[in-house]
């Protein structure tokens, strides 16, 4: 071998060791202990980092699981009851459940249902847009249709519908962990109790204009009449700023209040359609 | 050579078309609309109720507090509806609105035209009547004058600055209000001095209006303490920070006021309103609108009646031109576009600007070049690019650091940027982030 | 009428854009191109013509069928970057070598960076690197000027500077050397061996007069890299006036000219501040001063800007603008 190559070598390999002998030394000395176990939690979590447990990502959370005696205010929306389980089980603690939730956009503001009176060109921020003005429509509270909520989801369980102006949700792959609704700077969206089927009824307007003036505005929108209050035998719904609400920890999703609403505010998402009763002529032309 | 401020500027078309039209009275509409908040600070108290009858001139909200401004009935009439109304801000908002039935004016307020050169006024005295008057700062800002003319403990004002700069593109109201009310400012002036308590003033104009700058140098000829100079054309000479520093060169400190420095700022048309007030009992009811656009059939200067709907002065500029795109509340750099015609006149309404549909759209949006057109533009030394793009990715401490709060939302990035980049909108987005950050770290 | 259209202010534009730009630089380096021509003749409207065209076509074809999308190579600054990679090119190199440093420039310093604005390096200087590095001979062979119908097999002969270096190898001093080169007027007109568009200093300085003049560019950069490497040649010469040649011959040969005033001021690969485009350009004319003296290569500017272009992000971060209002603290 020429002395160039072996030269080369043997300065080489002598750098690499005295650099890996250093290392080592230097790791050994700096070494931070770490309770393996939030390792070991760490790894049942989603990896998502989305945020939606209220910490900076899944390590932060699994630190704060070791490090509390109980689950106190700690759950991962995206994991669910199964992944609480699970860190249950590694810790030796009692494991929590929560009712599975949804994010759910209360407006069905339609470019058919609530008129465009202009046309925006800022930049496609709904926060920006609404710090400038109502919005495309005469409606103070309506969805300004600029996708912020989109933006922010990092699950791809929502998207804009050009047709309708209108973002929506999808239910298998929301994780319910609160990111659009924190976007949302007119507080549409809201995380609503799961039901089975994916069964929702809900007031999709959250306008609280007086009734005349709403009604001006948007075809659909809720005037504060009362109607589906009173109808309501659970209580489930109240009536606050001419809008009205309904729980959906009470609500049995009797279908009753949809009916009543003389506006067509209340939406029932994922029943079977309701069989229309025959009406007088139909009666007369069997017999 | 003229003065100037050193660090950035823009030199957008000066369209100063309105500028040798003579002041026009506009005639009283049927209707007004006097919303209750039309300054900076908390809303007015409403102080009437619906079938009032109400004289010109009578306080029909009352001020909410220190930082904040009594509004006045700006006509003679009954209270039709009290309810929420759409309004420049953008949104519907509680306002009085009066059918107007002939112009009777309230006991008290002095109605002739004739000049009133003294004054035997305190400083406290004047800055009471101020106060009581409702006058706000009327470049657009609407700050309540009282609040600046109350200078706080421990600082002391040694130059009053008179803003007749009106930099923005197209309008021309303090132009024609020193043409024809000179004098009256000139004795507005000397009240401000004494309110502040200094022995000078500085009236500041830009170079594109030699007439003005003719009449007041011949008035504050004679006048002791007070000097008119005339200063170069560039955007934004009329923000409050570049105006001190092309008179005196003097920086107003980062986060600071210009009463740290010795200095208080007035726009001309709020000390013509100051004038009114102390010599004549008489609030702030009504103000000068430039209506002006390329299309209009006779853009014009209206002295207009505070709640008149801007449908009304459109009408008397000859109607809205079929191509109309735009409508805007102010000036092209930093008025705000409205959505309809249907609102009112209020305090800080300067001008009605009507762009046609051909020059109402924004270009494609292009990445950025790294020019750095925008860093030399900024006239606070700021660096639009950077703080775009840390908004975008929500970086708010960094933009916090890179001192967005000092952002006087002037425009001029925007305005030059090769690419078209929205800057201004998303440096509005981190201002309001960074805000809120503030906000909660004193809480 | 139709709907108000609303959007945040402000509500008007300066009208300037990034093909009134491009182009404007286009129009800017006009003067040297027909110097060039003059001199060059066929050769270099044939090697021109490649480079912008091939340069916007594959533009096209990365943005189109590669990135997926909307095209912009009409924007002119593909038309720029081919134009002045054609300006660094010797006028007798064959045209499929022009098309691979036009595939460089454009698809591996512009294209993988992620398109106009994004990339670190300035295209046109990587493409003539590249066809430096693997083709030395074709790209060290320059023709004689006045060769007007001549292209590939034109009379070629050593550039000025590169001639200057060889000979101070072969312990020639600067006055015996200098008695061989053209005189200084010659070489401020154009009049000599070089790449294509870097020969004319007289044109190229009409050029920044122009660009000066529709504030497409600041004077800063072009400014200090030509004060550094007058002030530094000028202390060498003085130092040992045999060695070292005059601060004119440095200023008027090489590709200096054509670096301070068109490639080193692109916007893309230059700092922003102020205060950031004064050390940039020093550091360029340091740089080029010490690999002109010292350094193996005859020529330095193209490293030098590269060198400098990678500083550029870390010149950015550290040097900010002048801030209005700046509360000194103490």
């Amino acid at each position: 071998m020429s002395n160039v190559v072996l030269f080369t070598i043997i300065t080489l390999s002598s750098i690499g060791g005295a650099s890996a002998i250093i290392l080592y030394f230097v790791a050994q000395k700096f070494k931070v202990f770490e309770d393996p176990r939030i390792d070991q939690v760490e790894a049942s979590l989603p990896s998502a980092n989305c945020g939606g447990c209220g910490y900076a990502g899944c390590r932060n959370f699994a630190e704060a699981i070791v490090k509390s005696e109980n689950f106190d205010g700690l759950f991962c929306p995206v994991g669910g009851n199964e992944t609480m389980k699970n860190i249950a089980a590694l810790l030796g603690r009692q494991a929590v459940e929560q009712e599975a939730r949804v994010a759910v956009i209360r407006c069905n503001g339609t470019h058919q249902f609530r008129p465009r009176t202009n046309h925006y060109e800022g930049a496609a921020s709904c926060t920006l847009a609404n710090s400038l003005y109502m919005g495309e429509s005469a409606c103070p509270n309506g969805c300004l249709g600029n996708g912020e909520c989109v933006a922010v989801c990092t699950f791809d369980a929502i998207f804009m519908n050009l047709d309708t102006g209108l973002p929506e949700v999808i239910d298998d792959k929301c994780t319910a962990c609160n990111a659009c609704v924190k976007a949302c700077p007119r507080n549409i969206i809201e995380l609503r109790k799961k039901n089975p089927k994916d069964r929702k009824i809900f007031i999709s307007c959250v306008n609280t204009e007086k009734g005349a003036i709403a009604r001006k505005n948007c075809s659909v929108s809720c005037i504060g009449c009362g109607k589906c209050v009173k109808i309501c035998e659970f209580e489930a719904i109240h009536m606050e700023n001419n809008l009205a609400y309904i729980d959906p920890l009470k609500c049995r999703l009797c279908r009753k209040c949809a009916p009543e609403c003389p506006t067509n505010s209340i939406l029932e998402i994922g029943f079977p359609a309701k069989k229309e009763k025959p009406t007088k002529t139909e009666e007369i032309a069997i017999v | 050579m003229l003065k100037t401020f050193s660090l950035g500027g823009v030199h957008p078309k000066e369209n100063k078309i309105s500028a040798h039209k003579k002041i026009e009275v506009l005639p009283l509409p049927p209707v007004v609309t006097i919303p209750i908040s039309q300054h900076i600070g908390a809303p007015a108290k409403l102080m009437v109720s619906k079938g009032d009858k109400i004289l010109t001139g009578q306080v029909i909200a009352e001020s909410g507090g220190f930082v904040s401004s009594n509004i006045h009935s700006s006509v003679s009439g009954t209270v039709l509806k009290i309810d929420s109304f759409p309004d420049p801000s953008g949104y519907r908002r509680m306002a009085v609105q009066i059918q107007v039935e002939g112009d009777e004016w309230f006991p008290g307020i002095d109605t002739t035209p004739d000049l009133k050169k003294d004054f035997i006024f305190t400083s406290e005295e004047i800055i009471k009547k101020i106060n009581t008057s409702g006058i706000v700062g009327l470049g657009g800002a609407t700050f309540p004058s009282h609040v600046k003319l109350s200078i706080p403990n421990g600082k002391k004002a040694e130059y009053l600055i008179v803003n007749a700069v009106e930099c923005e593109p197209w309008l021309t109201s303090d132009h024609s209000l020193m043409l024809e009310k000179a004098e009256e400012i000139m004795v507005g002036i000397r009240i401000m001095m004494r309110a502040l308590k200094v022995e000078k003033a500085i009236v500041g104009i830009e170079n594109n209006k030699p007439d003005a700058i003719e009449k007041m140098c011949k008035l504050a000829a004679s006048e002791k303490g007070i000097s008119v100079v005339a200063l170069k054309v560039k955007y934004p000479q009329g923000g409050e920070k570049q105006l001190v520093k092309a008179l005196l060169n003097r920086e107003v400190p980062s986060g600071g006021l210009p009463i740290d420095i010795g200095v208080v700022a007035f726009n001309v048309g709020s000390i013509y309103a100051a004038y009114q007030a102390v010599q004549k009992n008489k609030p702030l009811i009504e103000r000068v609108v430039t209506v002006t656009g390329p299309s209009l059939k006779s853009p014009s200067n209206f002295m207009t009646r505070i709640g008149t709907p801007i449908q009304a002065l459109i009408d008397a500029a000859g109607g809205l031109p079929g191509d109309t795109g735009k409508v805007i509340n102010g000036g092209p750099m930093m008025g705000k576009a409205l959505s309809s015609i249907e609102i009112p006149v209020v305090k800080g309404s300067s001008g009605i600007l009507v762009i046609p549909e051909s020059e109402s759209h924004r270009h494609e949006v292009k990445s950025c070049l790294r020019c750095s057109k925008c860093i030399s533009a900024c006239p606070m030394g700021l660096e639009p690019y950077l703080l775009m793009s840390l908004s975008e990715r929500n970086m708010t401490d960094r933009l916090e650091r890179e001192k967005i709060m000092d952002c006087m939302e002037c425009g001029s990035c925007s305005y030059t940027c090769p690419s078209s980049r929205p800057l201004l909108d998303y440096i509005r987005l981190g201002k309001g982030r960074v805000s809120q950050l503030i906000k909660a770290r004193k809480n | 009428m139709s709907i108000l259209t609303v959007s945040p202010s402000p509500h008007t534009h300066s009208g300037q854009s990034v093909p009134k730009l491009m182009y404007g630089v286009i129009i800017a380096l006009l003067p040297a191109l027909a110097v060039s021509v003059f001199y060059f003749g066929i050769g270099m409207i044939i090697i021109t013509a490649v480079s912008v065209i091939s340069c916007v076509i594959f533009e096209f074809l990365f943005q189109k069928y590669l990135l997926k999308s909307s095209p912009t190579h009409l924007d002119g600054s593909a038309a720029l970057t081919g134009l002045l990679l054609a300006f660094c090119l010797p006028t007798n190199i064959p045209i499929w070598m022009v098309m691979i440093g036009a595939f460089v420039s454009i698809g591996i310093a512009k294209m993988t960076f992620g398109g106009l604005g994004n990339n670190i390096f300035n295209p046109a200087i990587v493409g003539r690197v590249f066809l430096f590095i693997s083709f030395p001979a074709a790209m060290t062979s320059y023709p004689e000027p006045g060769q007007w119908w001549k292209y590939l097999d034109a009379t070629t002969g050593a550039t000025p500077l590169s001639k200057m270096s060889e000979s101070l190898a072969n312990n020639m001093t600067v006055g015996e050397i200098m008695n061989e080169m053209p005189s200084n007027m010659d070489m401020f007109l154009g009049k000599m061996m070089g790449s294509a568009g870097e020969v004319a200093a007289f044109a190229l300085i009409l050029g920044l007069i122009y660009m000066l003049w529709k504030k497409i560019i600041s004077w800063h950069i072009p400014v200090s890299i030509l004060l550094t490497v007058l002030i530094f040649t000028a202390i060498l010469n003085v130092g040992n006036p045999d060695k070292f040649p005059t601060p004119i011959f440095h200023l008027l040969t090489g590709g200096l000219m054509l670096g301070a005033i068109f490639m080193a001021t692109d916007y893309v690969t230059s700092p922003m501040a102020v205060k950031g485009m004064l050390i940039y350009g020093a550091g360029i004319g340091i740089i080029t001063v010490l690999i002109r003296s010292f350094g193996a290569y005859p020529e330095g500017v193209q490293f030098a800007i590269l060198l400098m272009n990678g500083f550029t992000p870390l010149i950015n971060k550290y040097v900010k603008p002048k801030r209005f209002g700046e509360v000194k603290h103490g």
